[in-house]
Order: structure tokens, then C-alpha cells, then sequence
């Protein structure tokens, strides 16, 4: 049993991004599911759109105080970049560490069986620094800054992470080989994290050759800590093996704060006739707010959520076009709150 | 390109450069030879070793000399070659790349019939740029524990792959070329190579051209591989993706891969590794390096010899009765090799 502390039942404020596209269809969702289970939650809202210049100094403040979000798509604007709002806010809170969990719902057929991978990602340096310049016409170079300090918190993240969730192996991708001082450096850290768990084991994989055993066999894998880019490419791969963008959970996390969303896709925000028809898949985000929960130490809370999205998988009546159904978002909602204890 | 082509002398035969190279090399290449001549393909190998000593002229074990039989030929064939460990010379695969500059790494990646993967309806081509890149080799240490790498890209290099992509899908039938990028995040390095493919797909309106963003492509590639045709992309993504896709078939040991180098050059090779584990053991699967000779003879357009190579290679495996251990047989690549020629 959990025994709290006199006082934890308390409601928690919680900023919610509903954000562009299916992402107000989405968080809807999920504030429905934590009304329905009267979660020790209360959401403070807030109007953010990818098209803006920067994150209003408001919704700053509010994650600052809440310490957690939850949030929908934003949408990267055309020419995108390190100004999207995304990315402002994974810098401006300094969330340096992306997960996403990347696992076989049970019942929910898909090429692979037994996924269940955690990809565990460098959020705020490498080729995303944004520094980019045209030396002369016609030839124009990109940095990719690897630093010691950063390499060595998100290390220690996931070996952190590996630990507290029972986790048994830890594999670092990189190509080293080619990139010899940048993802060197990378390893380095890794290899002297990885010194402070015996318990744990801890393997390299340059990040061709992990691409291709990704697809051919993907049960090899447990948690696995990535550079920036490799970690982007490695989720998506890893969430299309187990069942598609739309089902998969996840969030950023810094020392102070966390931002939950669906997992291998912080700029999907659907298309136009997802959105006109309501029928985007709720199920990543309920699953992250599932994540969330657990993240503010309401395990109950989150176990509940959890079972009642994977009864509504399991039973296969009421899911989304992306899983090979028919069914709305709220066809699916309302199936979930059917199920809740 | 084909008429200036060297002919040996005596007969109408094309010249070709082999190097069998290291490890299980010597023995898929002997496959690839005994299955040529049974096919009757009109080709006179000029093999080529590698070296014991470093060469001054090349810095490394490949002589001078070889990479001239290869620009002289202007078509090669290159089994898998073991870098020795130590300092003062190049990558062998390295010193090739630069020494020819080959430019483009092309893996055509199609589900062979008959051997069952989870993936079964893979038709597509990748081409990666192969110079330069995150490739380029520029790094440097800022101040300790701060190292900064270079992304270099070129219009010149972006160019001059995706002419390629655009000529290679024109002229095998092909529909569509999607560019993989990162241009969303990357918007000069990437942007600059998107502009090149813009700017190349104009010339070819019968083609479909459209972009796709890598990590999309990622997710896309294994829900539905059938969505891609031909892809072309920068070293790294293609790095990436040509070993994902590889995957996707059932491995390095059945791919075809050929390089594209300046001045029509193309030294087709199989991508795996010299296997030293089973070495001169007759046990190693020879499909990747005789599938990369189906793809040189498709460039040098002979293409009844081609597709009857393909096709034994493809009915052998099919049939299941004759397949290297690797592919879960217990054949030893001579009865798998036999077993081709008597399909031919
Ligand atoms: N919740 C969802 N419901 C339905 N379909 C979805 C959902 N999430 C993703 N998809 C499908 O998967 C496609 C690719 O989505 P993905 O999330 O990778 O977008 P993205 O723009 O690449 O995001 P990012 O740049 O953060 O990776 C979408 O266009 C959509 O068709
Ligand atoms: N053509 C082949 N036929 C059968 N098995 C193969 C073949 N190529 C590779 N293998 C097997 O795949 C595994 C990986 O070998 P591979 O040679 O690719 O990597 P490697 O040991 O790193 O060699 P290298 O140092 O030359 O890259 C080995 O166990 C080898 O036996
Ligand atoms: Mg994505
Ligand atoms: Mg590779």
C-alpha cells in the first residue's frame, strides 16, 4: 500500500497546453478521464499556438510554480527550427532529458512482439544547437556541440531511470567510429556512469547497425540513452515498430520541471480531416498523463488510467484509424471511462 | 559512358576490377566467378589484393596500382575488406571512397521471395551521398569537455547525388524520389540540400518528387515500407536508413550495395563484414556480393545476364533446400553456389 503523507490528497495544479491541430481533441480527452476518476488534479489552461513569436512570460511562470505540464501538439512553424516553441520551452526550462516508452499493447497486433523499450534522449545540445553558417556560396556548415556536463546528466538520467524502474540494461548509441571526438565524449560518460551501476548492465551500439536490429530484433533492447538527432530517429523506430506515434507515452524532464505529451512526436498536430472527423488517437496522451500521475505520486491514479486505456486496446472494439479502426476520439474516451474501476 | 568502356584485347570481354578482399572474401568471390561463367557473362576479372605493405603513393595497403585498374575499368567489384589495427595508414574502404570519389552509395532493398520476414513488401532503392556531410572528418575540442563536430554540406556534392537519384530512378523505371531531410531543424545545412533536389526534380517532371522528414521516414519505413520508391539523403540519414532498411529484408548478408564514383566509376559491394569467425570455412552466404554483381552488370545494361543471375540467386533461396547457415540452411557456399548454377 502507499502511505502518504498528511496531506498529499490535496489537488495538484497542473499546466495544460491544449495547443494546434488535434492537440485541444486530445488533452480534452484526457481532462474527461481525470474528471471521471476525480484525480487530485486541476488543470490551469493556457492558449499556446506554434504560429507564436515566443511562449507568453504567463505559461512560463505557471510550469516555473506547477513544476508540471501536460501538453498537446505545437505545431512547428514552415522554417521551423530552434525557435520552435517546442524547443523554446525544452530550453527555457532546461528540459534536458526526453523519454519515450515504446512498447506492445497487449491485443493490439503489430509486426514485433515483446517491445518495450524506453529511448532516452539528449534534449538540448548536439545537432539541434542551431548553429548553422554559409562559409562561401554553395557550401554552408552545421555545429554539433557535444559537452561533457550534458552528456554526463542525461547518462546519469537514464541510468537513474534504468534503476528506480527495475530496468535491467542500459545501451548507449553512437557513431563514434566516425564522429570520434563529439559522440567519443558522449561515451565517455556513459562508459563512466555505467562504472556506478554493477547492477546494470551497459552495452554500445553504433547507430546504423542499431537501426537495423531495431527492425529485425527489438526485444534485444531495454533502455537506450542517445545523443539529440539518433534519439529522434531511434523513438520513431522504435514507436513504429510497437504500434504507431499514436499509442506511445512520453515526456521532457529537467532537474526542476516536466513536460508530459505524446511521445515520438512533440510537432504532430495532425491533419486537417483527423481533425474535422475528431478522430485523432487519444491513447498516447492518456498514457502519459498515466506517466504523469506516477510522476506526482499518485500511483493509484495512474495504475487505474493505465488499465482502463489497455482494457479498451485488449478488447479492440473502439480504436482509432491509426490502429486500424473506425472510431472517434470519443467513442474511444468514452469506452476508457467505461472501464475504470 | 558504356562505349568508351576498356575491351581486352583479343576478345569483345569487359574489363572489370575484383578485389576478393579479406576473410570470407576470396570464397563468395569464387562463387560470384564460377557462377559468371556458367552465365556465360561476358566479363574478364582483373583481380586485385590487397597489399601486406602500405603503399607511399596511397598511404594505405591498397596499391596505386589497383586504383588505377579500377578508373581504367571504370566498373569493379569489391568483396569485404578488414582494416588491419594500427596507426599510420587509412581505412581501406576509406582511402577507395576518397581515392575515386564515390559519391553515391545506391542499395536497392527488396524482399527476396521465399525468404519469409516481417517485412514482406520492401521495393525500394536508397542513395546516400557519400563525401561529406557529418562525414567530413572536422572536429575539434572547444575548451575540455567541449567538442564541436562539422556538418559540411555542398551544393556541388548535394547536386551532383541527386542528379543521380533522379537519373537512376528515369532510367529504371522508377516513379518517385522522396529527399530525407532534417530541414526543420538543420536549415541551412539540410535547406541547402533540399534546394539541390528541388532544383534537379524540375528537369524531371515524369517523376514524382517529394520530402520527408528523417524521423517520420523512420516510423513511416517500418509501418509501411511500400509508401517509399527511390530515396536519396545525406551521409548520415543515409547511413541510417540503408542499414534500417537492410533490416528490414533480413540483413547485411543479403543486400546489394554499388558506389558511384566521378567519371561514371561504379564499384559495386557487399556492405557486410569479412567474417573472420568462418573464414575459409566454405560456410559463408555469398547472395550480398553476387547481388551487388547483378547490380554492376544492371549499370554496364547488361540486362539478360543480369536478371538471370537474380533470378537463380532468388529460386535457390526461394526453394529453401540449398541455403548457408546464416539464412538457418546448412548448405556450405560451394553446394549453395552449385545449387545457383544449376538453376541459371
Ligand atoms: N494521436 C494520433 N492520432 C492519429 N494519428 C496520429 C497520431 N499521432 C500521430 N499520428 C500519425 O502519424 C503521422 C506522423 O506523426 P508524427 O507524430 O511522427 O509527426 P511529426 O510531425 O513528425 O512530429 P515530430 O517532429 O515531433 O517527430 C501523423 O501525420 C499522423 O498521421
Ligand atoms: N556473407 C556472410 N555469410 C554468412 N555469415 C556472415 C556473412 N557476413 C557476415 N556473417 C556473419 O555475421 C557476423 C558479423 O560479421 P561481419 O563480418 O559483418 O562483422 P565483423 O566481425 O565486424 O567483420 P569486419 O571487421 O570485417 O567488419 C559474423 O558472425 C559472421 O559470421
Ligand atoms: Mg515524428
Ligand atoms: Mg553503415
Amino acid at each position: 500500500t502507499y502511505m502518504p503523507r498528511p496531506g498529499d490528497g490535496s489537488p495538484r495544479p497542473v499546466t495544460l497546453i491544449p495547443g494546434d491541430g488535434v492537440g485541444p481533441l486530445v488533452t480534452g480527452a484526457v481532462e474527461q478521464v481525470m474528471d471521471a476518476m476525480h484525480a487530485p488534479v486541476y488543470f490551469e489552461k493556457y492558449d499556446v499556438y506554434g504560429d507564436m513569436k515566443n511562449v507568453p512570460p504567463e505559461v512560463l511562470e505557471s510550469i516555473k510554480k506547477n513544476k508540471v505540464c501536460l501538453k498537446g501538439g505545437l505545431r512547428t512553424p514552415v522554417g521551423g527550427g530552434v525557435s520552435s516553441l517546442n524547443m523554446i520551452l525544452r530550453k527555457e526550462l532546461d528540459l534536458y532529458a526526453s523519454l519515450v516508452h515504446c512498447f506492445n499493447l497487449p491485443g493490439l497486433p503489430t509486426r514485433h512482439e515483446n517491445v518495450d523499450i524506453v529511448v532516452i534522449r539528449e534534449n538540448t545540445e548536439g545537432e539541434y544547437a542551431g548553429l548553422e553558417h554559409e562559409v562561401i556560396p554553395g557550401v554552408v556548415e552545421s555545429l554539433k556541440v557535444i559537452t561533457k556536463f550534458c552528456s554526463e546528466r542525461i547518462a546519469k538520467y537514464a541510468f537513474e531511470y534504468a534503476y528506480l524502474n527495475n530496468r535491467k540494461k542500459v545501451t548507449a548509441v553512437h557513431k563514434a567510429n566516425i564522429m570520434k571526438l563529439a559522440d567519443g565524449l558522449f561515451l565517455e560518460s556513459c562508459r563512466e556512469v555505467a562504472s556506478h551501476y554493477p547492477t546494470i548492465q551497459y552495452n554500445e551500439m553504433i547507430v546504423d547497425n542499431c537501426s537495423m536490429q531495431l527492425v529485425s530484433k527489438p526485444e534485444q533492447f531495454d533502455v537506450m540513452v542517445t545523443p539529440n538527432l539518433y534519439g529522434n530517429l531511434i523513438a520513431n523506430t522504435a514507436a513504429g515498430i510497437a504500434g504507431g506515434t499514436g499509442v506511445m507515452p512520453g515526456g521532457n524532464v529537467g532537474a526542476d520541471h516536466a513536460i508530459f505529451e505524446q511521445g515520438a512526436s512533440a510537432g504532430n498536430v495532425g491533419n486537417e480531416k483527423l481533425l474535422e472527423q475528431k478522430k485523432a488517437n487519444p491513447v498516447a496522451l492518456l498514457l502519459s498523463s498515466a506517466m504523469m500521475l506516477r510522476h506526482l505520486q499518485f500511483p493509484s491514479f495512474a495504475d487505474r488510467l493505465e488499465i482502463a486505456v489497455m482494457r479498451v486496446i485488449e478488447e479492440g472494439k473502439y480504436r482509432t484509424k491509426d490502429l486500424g479502426g473506425h472510431s472517434t476520439t470519443q467513442e474511444v474516451v468514452d469506452a476508457v471511462l467505461a472501464n475504470l474501476d | 559512358s558504356f562505349l568508351n568502356r576498356s575491351f581486352s584485347s583479343e576478345s569483345n570481354l569487359i574489363r572489370a576490377t575484383l578485389f576478393p578482399g579479406d576473410g570470407i572474401g576470396p570464397e563468395i568471390a569464387d562463387s560470384v566467378k564460377q557462377i559468371f561463367k556458367v552465365a556465360d557473362v561476358p566479363i574478364e576479372w582483373e583481380e586485385h589484393f590487397v597489399g601486406t605493405e602500405i603503399d607511399p603513393r596511397t598511404q594505405s595497403f591498397l596499391t596505386w596500382e589497383s586504383l588505377e585498374s579500377v578508373r581504367r575499368n571504370k566498373v569493379g567489384l569489391k568483396g569485404p575488406m578488414a582494416t588491419p589495427i594500427g596507426k599510420g595508414h587509412r581505412s581501406l574502404n576509406l582511402t577507395l571512397r576518397k581515392e575515386l570519389n564515390l559519391y553515391a552509395n545506391v542499395r536497392p532493398c527488396y524482399s527476396l521471395p521465399g525468404y519469409k520476414t516481417k517485412y514482406d513488401d520492401v521495393d525500394l532503392i536508397t542513395i546516400r551521398e557519400n563525401t561529406e556531410g557529418e562525414y567530413s572528418g572536422l572536429e575539434h575540442q572547444v575548451v575540455r569537455g567541449v567538442v564541436e563536430s562539422l556538418k559540411i554540406i555542398t551544393r556541388q556534392a548535394s547536386l551532383r547525388v541527386a542528379e543521380y537519384a533522379f537519373y537512376y530512378a528515369k532510367t529504371h523505371g522508377r516513379q518517385r524520389v522522396s529527399a530525407i531531410h532534417k530541414a526543420n531543424i538543420m536549415q541551412k545545412t539540410d535547406g541547402l540540400f533540399l534546394k539541390c533536389c528541388r532544383e534537379v526534380a524540375e528537369k524531371y517532371p515524369e517523376i514524382t518528387y517529394e520530402e520527408v522528414v528523417i524521423d517520420n521516414c523512420c516510423m513511416m519505413l517500418v509501418k509501411n515500407p511500400a509508401l517509399f520508391d527511390v530515396l536519396v539523403m545525406p551521409n548520415l540519414y543515409g547511413d541510417i536508413i540503408s542499414d534500417l532498411c537492410a533490416g528490414l529484408i533480413g540483413g547485411l548478408g543479403l543486400t546489394p550495395s554499388c558506389n558511384i564514383g566521378e567519371g561514371g566509376i561504379a564499384l559495386a559491394e557487399a556492405v557486410h563484414g569479412s567474417a573472420p569467425d568462418i573464414a575459409g570455412k566454405n560456410l559463408a552466404n555469398p547472395t550480398a556480393l553476387l547481388l551487388s554483381s547483378v547490380t554492376m552488370l544492371r549499370h554496364l545494361d547488361l540486362h539478360d545476364k543480369a536478371d538471370r543471375i537474380q533470378d537463380a540467386v532468388l529460386k535457390t533461396i526461394a526453394e529453401g533446400k540449398y541455403r548457408t547457415g546464416d539464412l538457418g540452411g546448412k548448405s556450405t557456399t560451394s553446394e549453395f553456389t552449385k545449387a545457383i548454377c544449376d538453376h541459371l
